[in-house]
């Protein structure tokens, strides 16, 4: 067996969906959803760690595809922006927000952005603006200059509040 | 850009693992990735082998132990970052741990991975020579530590051999009631730090009776910074003597690259050693610079 043909097959859990699939070794994680499940809504700007387009959730905790082999992935669980929907004709409450806040325009990071909003609203559910500017620190966006980004993040905090209550 | 083509092995233990990096030939480990994987995917490094040793058993963890911290190689930086452990008893790598890239980094990133990218920059590289950390590796001999003054053997370059795999962090604590401040000067948040500076201080009876100041990111490997431990050790902390005797780190040698000269490496080395003694100590409190983030 050759470099070029190395091959694993990997089980992964992907929005609740459990696909079994023979891949190259080299593949990242982000090529691996976008080119093979087809799930072209996680972004890649920069592949290599800096723009944070490709942001996905592994286990729950935020890591950038493109810096995973999709091998790393096998028996875990990925949460994709496709997958933060409650269902095809609900937003998520962050999603409304954004929507409301102006919180994106072109929306190339709007997957990285929300899938990192979405650990960080978990671990700190009532953050203050500066908090959330440190959260999205990883993430580039080029048309926003975050103004809107960080005022839908606040927002999504009290609607994501509300709606436990 | 895409990784270049290699073999893949992921050991399930550590005897595996050195058992494959003393065989195969042009051989890399891959610990949390953050490095390795833009390194690949730009390739700058063309391995024919990765061996991953995220599903090896048994090399993560945080515990005290005879008055050091203990931590497997393999310990996330976010759990670094959450662990009650080291924000009560080793306040500087607490400090140093929210300079570390992002969360999406911090998540997979690891400690061990840190040092043996060994970055000139990397908090995780200082926080270890500030405390004179001990790495244990294990090769195909068994196991030996070695002290972290003598980790780092060249730009990027660990003093390990080819078949050997850090897997333990020997942090010897200081005692509680121990003053400590990271502070670094960097672009944009998260960056890497062109400087960056730790202080340790012990203060008894309103004299320093201990210090340990390192500079980061000015040299190949972090910089201790003796002649300032010394002027200060015996002195009571004052802005006026931190701000006199860090001068001294002007005359560190100093790379130069496309972020900063060397001159104004040093000017930051003298800053920001000085400010964080002043943190330390306590006298910088209302200082603009040291804002909370």
């Amino acid at each position: 067996m050759g470099n070029m043909t190395d091959k694993r097959t990997i089980t992964v859990s992907v929005n609740g969906t459990k696909y079994t699939k023979e891949v190259p070794v080299r593949i990242t994680l982000a090529d691996f959803i976008r080119y093979e499940l087809g799930l072209t809504g996680t972004h890649l700007g920069c592949e290599h760690g800096v723009c944070g387009a490709c942001t996905i959730l592994l286990d729950g905790r935020s890591a950038r595809s493109c810096l995973m082999l999709a091998v790393q992935a096998d028996g875990h669980e990925l949460l994709t922006v496709e997958g933060i929907a409650p269902s095809p004709d609900k937003l998520h409450p962050l999603q409304e927000a954004f929507r409301d806040n102006h919180g994106l325009q072109c929306g190339f990071c709007t997957p990285g952005m929300l899938t990192t909003l979405l650990e960080f609203l978990r671990d700190n559910p009532d953050p203050t603006e500066q908090e959330v500017r440190v959260a999205i620190s990883g993430n580039l966006c080029r048309c926003t200059g975050y103004q809107g980004i960080v005022l839908a993040a606040l927002d999504a905090a009290k609607r994501i509040k509300a709606a436990r209550a | 850009m895409k990784p270049p083509p290699f073999q893949y092995h992921d050991p399930k233990t550590l005897a595996e693992a050195v058992g494959l990096l003393g065989k195969l030939d042009n051989a890399k480990l891959l610990a949390g990735g953050q490095s390795l994987m833009p390194m690949l995917n730009m390739r700058f490094v063309q391995p024919d082998h990765i061996i991953d040793i995220n599903r090896v058993e048994g090399m993560s963890g945080i515990k005290e132990s005879g008055g050091a911290l203990e931590i497997g190689a393999m310990t996330r930086q976010r759990d670094l970052e959450f662990s009650d452990l080291i924000e009560a008893r080793c306040p500087l790598l607490h400090q140093a741990i929210m300079h570390i890239g992002h969360r999406q980094t911090r998540n997979r990133g690891t400690i061990g991975g840190s040092l043996c990218h060994l970055d000139p920059a990397a908090e995780l590289v200082s926080v270890c020579a500030a405390h004179d950390a001990m790495v244990t590796v294990a090769g195909p001999n068994g196991t030996r530590e070695i002290a972290f003054a003598d980790f780092p053997a060249g730009y990027l370059t660990p003093a390990i051999e080819l078949n050997e795999i850090v897997t333990t962090i020997r942090i010897p604590l200081w005692p509680a009631g121990h003053k400590a401040a990271f502070i670094e000067f960097s672009r944009r948040h998260g960056d890497f730090a062109i400087v960056s500076a730790a202080a340790l201080l012990q203060v008894d009876g309103g004299k320093i009776s201990r210090a340990s100041v390192t500079v980061g990111g000015v040299a190949v490997a972090p910089v201790r910074v003796r002649d300032v431990e010394k002027a200060i050790t015996g002195q009571a902390p004052t802005s006026e003597l931190f701000a006199k005797v860090c001068e001294s780190c002007r005359s560190i040698e100093a790379m130069a690259d496309i972020h900063a000269s060397a001159d104004y490496r040093q000017h930051l080395a003298a800053v920001l050693s000085r400010r964080a003694l002043e943190k330390a100590a306590g006298l910088a409190d209302n200082a603009p610079w040291n804002r909370v983030h």
